[in-house]
């Protein structure tokens, strides 16, 4: 489903501040497999979910989603094949709208935005259905402004977005770091169960090694703008913190540099 | 004590009355100005001020034309058409060659004094009187101008209306408020934003044309400062519509309200001159008026949390002097 083939990134190129955040990276992920990312602070996690995402060009390398060469396209045609969640909630979704309004747009992601009626009552009653499904109550409030919702609320609505046209591919990006440990898990889950039900091909950025090993199906550990590690399979059950921990070590020859993922 | 006698007494309050039918008639010809800047103002979030060049430039070209022997209506399409071109000028230079959006909007209207001057020939103002022309509005008679102009305000906040709620509308208000959700949801931002210039300058030209049809000439300064009035009519509007209706004030409202926003603006000038105070004044009178307004709301949030307010409440310590 993705390839991403000897992808190389350098930001600031030339200068003090140079900084090679992804350093001729593969991975290949099939379809349905719901990758975890793990990896210390500039380990090349985020950058690598924006090289995929084309948020910017990669300097060398190739990146193919479902076979279809994407390296020379920019995000906003990306997001045909894409969907994706922020770290911050407010990110995600447009505050100034409404829930409704926010879907509709996410309901018309990959095809052109026509000269007619951005909903209809038909596609309006369709939201409350699938808004219902993340039990917040928010079907009741389907056109009250995103921007008055908590932080827990908006995340969850931004996957809904992702996901309410099925993805290629949806990136995850620490989308439950900015959370308390109450919401975050509850996003989590809903996370799982439409990752679950859709068969959805993900990748997920998580700063917390626990949730990186109970969820998904493969786990990769960057570092250096890298892979290290890519465990799948039983070998992944079996996981436990302490393991990922002394692999980091052993893989890179250094300690695990990231405390929030080895206290949480 | 004189001297305040006479001048009261030679204030005529039927005067004022008398003045005031023309103060709302070119009000609701600013107010598509208003709608215009609310456009980018507030939709796009960019402070867009090439519609000072615009402004001028919907009525010279429709001064021209009706010179020329254009029906006025069409010489109205034009000037939309001009609009649109000079906003979509402002959008290239913003989004395809990286220029600020405030920088772009002060070269086009820098660049359209030129124009504007070109297409009257090189000549400072142009006159379209209303003995010879068949014109859509005329300060010759205020009770139709007032009539055709809501008309044309009706109009255009229907169309504003449907548009903003279309697929493509909607893409634009969320461009203005998220750029990167927006991104991530397949919209093409720089489009979207050309897009919302092009239809915000267009308004801005149209009601340029009325405003010289109205007027009886067109005169390549009439735009000056056209934002700041636009950006009080705004403001005037939301605020008083928010006063008056509190949570229901939706996007139909509040362009109703921008549109009032202007007619009261006009209204307040109409007095300022009945007071016989110097109308050379009233440009600074609006840029008070309108910091006003946008200060607000920054220094209630900055009341509620200040370095001030911090070191007052804060017990420990020596004082730094």
């Amino acid at each position: 489903m993705l390839e991403v083939i000897n992808v190389h990134k350098t930001f600031d190129a030339g200068t003090v501040n140079e900084k090679k955040a992804l350093d001729g990276i593969n991975l290949k992920i099939e379809e349905g497999e719901f990758v975890t990312v793990i990896g210390g602070n500039g380990a090349g996690k985020s950058t690598l979910l924006n090289a995929i995402a084309g948020v910017w060009p990669v300097d060398e390398g190739t990146i193919t989603i479902d076979g279809i060469d994407v390296t020379g396209i920019p995000d906003y045609k990306r997001a045909a094949y894409i969907g994706r969640v922020f770290q911050d909630p407010r990110t995600g979704t447009a505050s100034a709208l409404g829930i409704d309004e926010n879907l509709a747009l996410a309901a018309r992601r990959g095809h052109s935005r026509r000269l007619v009626w951005g909903i209809s009552s038909k596609q309006r009653a369709a939201f409350k259905e699938r808004v219902a499904e993340l039990n917040l109550g928010l079907e009741d409030r389907i056109t009250t402004k995103v921007g008055v919702l908590s932080g827990g609320q908006r995340q969850a609505i931004t996957l809904l977005m992702a996901t309410l046209q099925k993805p290629k591919l949806l990136l995850l990006d620490e989308h439950t770091a900015a959370l308390d440990p109450k919401t975050a898990a509850t996003v989590l889950d809903t996370t799982e169960k439409i990752v679950n039900r859709d068969h959805l091909t993900t990748l997920m950025i998580t700063h917390n090694m626990h949730d990186a090993i109970v969820h998904g199906n493969r786990l990769i550990m960057m570092n250096n703008g890298d892979i290290i590690l890519d465990i799948k399979g039983e070998d992944k059950k079996k996981l436990t913190v302490k393991d990922l921990l002394q692999e980091f070590e052993k893989a890179s020859g250094e300690e695990f540099a990231n405390d929030k993922a080895i206290l949480s | 004590m004189g001297a305040i006698g006479e001048y009261l007494s030679s204030l005529s309050f039927v005067g004022l009355l008398s003045r005031l039918p023309a103060g709302v008639a070119q009000g609701l010809v600013w107010a598509l100005m208003a709608l215009g800047v609310y456009i980018t103002f507030r939709i796009l979030d960019i402070a867009d001020l090439s519609v000072d060049g615009t402004f001028s430039t919907g009525g010279a070209v429709t001064a021209v034309l009706i010179v020329a022997g254009v029906p006025p209506i069409v010489a109205v399409l034009v000037a939309f058409v001009c609009g649109i071109l000079a906003g979509m000028i402002t959008g290239l230079l913003h989004t395809r060659l990286g220029i600020p959006a405030i920088l772009a909007g002060i070269l086009t209207q820098y660049a359209l004094y030129s124009i504007n001057l070109a297409i009257m020939g090189f000549k400072a103002n142009t006159a379209i009187s209303a003995d010879k022309f068949n014109l859509i509005v005329s300060g010759r008679d205020v009770n139709v101008a007032i009539i055709v102009s809501v008309c044309f305000v009706a109009v255009i906040i229907a169309l504003l209306y449907w548009f903003f709620g279309t697929e493509r509308g909607m893409s634009i208000r969320s461009t203005g408020c998220n750029p990167q959700m927006s991104k991530a949801q397949g919209i093409n931002i720089n489009l979207n934003k050309v897009v919302g210039l092009a239809l915000s300058n267009g308004l801005v030209a149209l009601s340029g044309c009325l405003f010289a049809q109205y007027s009886g000439y067109a005169d390549v300064n009439s735009g000056r400062g056209a934002i700041v009035i636009g950006l009080a009519a705004v403001i005037i509007g939301e605020v008083l519509g928010d006063a008056i209706l509190g949570k229901r004030m939706n996007f139909l409202f509040r362009m109703i309200f921008i549109a009032i926003g202007a007619i009261i603006y006009y209204m307040i000038y109409t007095i300022v001159l009945w007071l016989k105070m110097d109308p050379n004044m009233m440009k600074l009178f609006t840029a008070v008026i309108v910091a006003i307004c946008l200060a607000v709301p920054y220094l209630k949030n900055a009341r509620k949390s200040s370095f001030h307010r911090a070191g007052k409440n804060s017990a420990g310590g020596k004082k730094n002097a």
